[in-house]
């Protein structure tokens, strides 16, 4: 009977301490509690009524079923199933137990032993399936925890991802706006150098104006005074007619044939001029075509002069040319391969002006100036299946620490505004990816330096 | 009247000699040429004071006509010669460097002959 009792006051208890855990209220609690009242009712019943123990103790057992039949089929229990079990043995050998003293004193008193020792599983059953449900339970706990601990270390970790994920976003739009203006950056320089190398086609255009100037000037100064003359022999060849004098008449017609040719050569001279500042001028692009090197040569050599003494009253300097009458005609574009000889030319002549100069840059008497004779040098060779065209000063030579710069873009020595630095580089380009040869300066300080052009032979 | 004509361009000769072709014939004018500054001043040292003027080219490879000027001037400076500078370039740079080392009178290429004719009357 006490038995019975203690195990109706556990499991009450017991689903009822589940409960509140759970939280669930209400009926359900209320349904316990009459329960609860039930039990001690009858346990008390059983207690004063010693003839009513093992009714009373039957009808506990009912009530033990009846609560753990309810809780088996009610969803709200459904994790307490375990305890169900665990108790569920005790109270069916209880219920025998009980029943039998009921029916038949003699057979209970033949089953006692029987029936204790059933008890007795039942109670270790119970207590054996108790502390494998806390075991479990505790298990799962933990497990619960370790889920809910990873769950919040998932969570954590999505925090900080999107987190990341907003930074990255930041730093990306960062770089692709550095990466814009850079671009930027990038089309404005090249848009600048493309107007700088425009800059110095028009800079060494006027070097060459004012030697065009004065080439064109000379030959048109014999075209006009030659025409003129002619008139005035005409005139002289009319008044010899008619006085007979044939021997006159004839002389002057020789002088007046003399005179057109002379006005026919020079005229050609001019168109010659204007053609090639016209060439100059046009930007490249263009055709590799038979060329005359020695005269391409020979004509940016008196251009660059005339443009610098034009420039310049008292420049002067000795021209010396050595030209390979071998070569004949070599492909190049004619234009460019100018520019390249004119540059260099002009370098030249500015290295040599420099050390002519009657006073060093820093302001002393330059003592060597006045034995110096500046002198430029202009010579063509053919080498095997190569051609080389040399210009040759005899300045100051490049100091060694310039020497490996004098090719870059940019790069000058000439006083600011004086040189675009582009000079250098514009004919190395012209040389080797426009003709395919090579741009070469040897130098030797205090004696001079010497460019030279190579170019290949079949191109 | 003698005239030394400075002038890398040797057609200028022929053009001088036509041009004052009269002139010569009658013996009023006569020429020598000289086609580079060093030229002339050898000219000038082996004929002293035979030439009465001095037509100079200004732009000329060597020496220039502006470096002649100066020499004609500094070395003969009793009488000094008459001297005319003719360029290609019209600029007043030129002329003022001219008319500083002493030049007498400036003229332009191409040369107006019948006011060069003029002046030299004047110089008559």
């Amino acid at each position: 009977m006490l038995l019975e009792f203690i195990l109706a006051m556990v499991i009450i208890r017991y689903l009822r301490t589940y409960l509140k855990k759970e939280n669930i209220t209400a009926s359900w609690d209320r349904q316990l509690i009459i329960a609860l009242a039930i039990s001690i009712g009858l346990f008390v019943m059983g207690s004063v009524f010693k003839q009513l123990v093992y009714a009373g103790a039957l009808l506990l057992d009912i009530l033990l079923l009846y609560i753990m039949w309810t809780a088996y089929n009610t969803r709200v229990f459904l994790p307490l199933k375990p305890a169900i079990y665990a108790v569920l043995p005790y109270v069916v050998v209880s219920v025998v137990a009980n029943i039998v003293p009921l029916l038949s004193r003699q057979w209970a008193d033949d089953i006692h032993e029987y029936s204790e020792m059933a008890k007795l599983f039942a109670v270790i059953w119970m207590l054996a399936m108790w502390f494998i449900t806390k075991k479990q339970r505790k298990a799962i706990e933990t497990e619960r925890l370790r889920a809910q601990e990873k769950e919040k270390q998932y969570a954590l970790t999505e925090a900080i991802k999107s987190q990341l994920e907003i930074q990255v976003a930041e730093r990306t739009a960062a770089l692709t706006q550095q990466k814009e203006e850079l671009q930027q950056a990038l089309t404005e320089l090249q848009s600048t150098q493309a107007q700088l190398i425009q800059s110095e086609k028009m800079a060494s255009l006027g070097e060459l104006t004012a030697g065009i100037a004065h080439e064109i000037q000379n030959p048109l100064n014999f075209v006009n005074n030659f025409s003129e003359v002619n008139t005035e022999l005409m005139a002289e060849m009319k008044t010899a007619i008619d006085s007979g004098d044939m021997e006159e008449v004839k002389a002057i017609a020789d002088d007046i044939i003399a005179n057109e040719q002379k006005i026919n050569y020079h005229g050609k001279r001019a168109d010659a001029i204007v053609k090639g500042m016209l060439q100059h001028s046009r930007s490249s692009g263009g055709q590799k075509e038979p060329t005359d090197i020695n005269a391409l040569a020979d004509e940016y050599l008196r251009l660059a002069y005339h443009g610098l003494r034009a420039k310049d009253k008292s420049f002067a300097a000795t021209m010396k040319t050595d030209f390979d009458e071998s070569i004949g005609k070599i492909n190049v574009i004619p234009q460019d391969l100018g520019r390249v000889i004119l540059n260099l030319i002009t370098n030249a002549f500015y290295v040599v002006a420099e050390k002519k100069r009657p006073l060093t840059p820093d302001g002393r008497v330059n003592l060597a100036s006045k034995d110096y004779v500046p002198t430029v040098t202009v010579s063509t060779k053919k080498t095997g299946n190569k051609v080389e065209i040399k210009v040759a000063d005899n300045g100051n030579g490049i100091p060694a620490h310039i020497l490996d710069k004098i090719f870059q873009p940019f790069f000058t020595t000439k006083p600011t505004g004086q040189g675009t630095g582009l000079g250098l580089s514009m004919s190395y380009d012209i040389v080797t990816k426009g003709h395919g040869g090579e741009l070469k300066v040897s130098t030797k300080e205090n004696e001079g330096s010497v460019f030279t052009i190579l170019l290949p032979l079949q191109n | 009247m003698k005239i030394l004509v400075v002038d890398d361009e040797r057609d200028i000769q022929t053009l001088f000699e036509q041009r004052f072709r009269k002139e010569i014939r009658d013996h009023s004018l006569e020429f020598a040429f000289a086609f580079s500054g060093e030229d002339a001043l050898t000219y000038l040292a082996q004929h002293a004071h035979e030439a009465v003027l001095i037509l100079s080219d200004i732009n000329m490879p060597g020496m220039s006509g502006l470096e002649l000027l100066g020499h004609i001037k500094q070395t003969y400076f009793k009488p000094p010669p008459v001297v005319m500078m003719i360029t290609a370039y019209g600029d007043a740079e030129n002329f003022n460097m001219a008319k500083q080392l002493g030049a007498d009178d400036f003229l332009t290429k191409p040369v107006d002959f019948t006011l060069l004719k003029e002046k030299l009357k004047n110089i008559h």
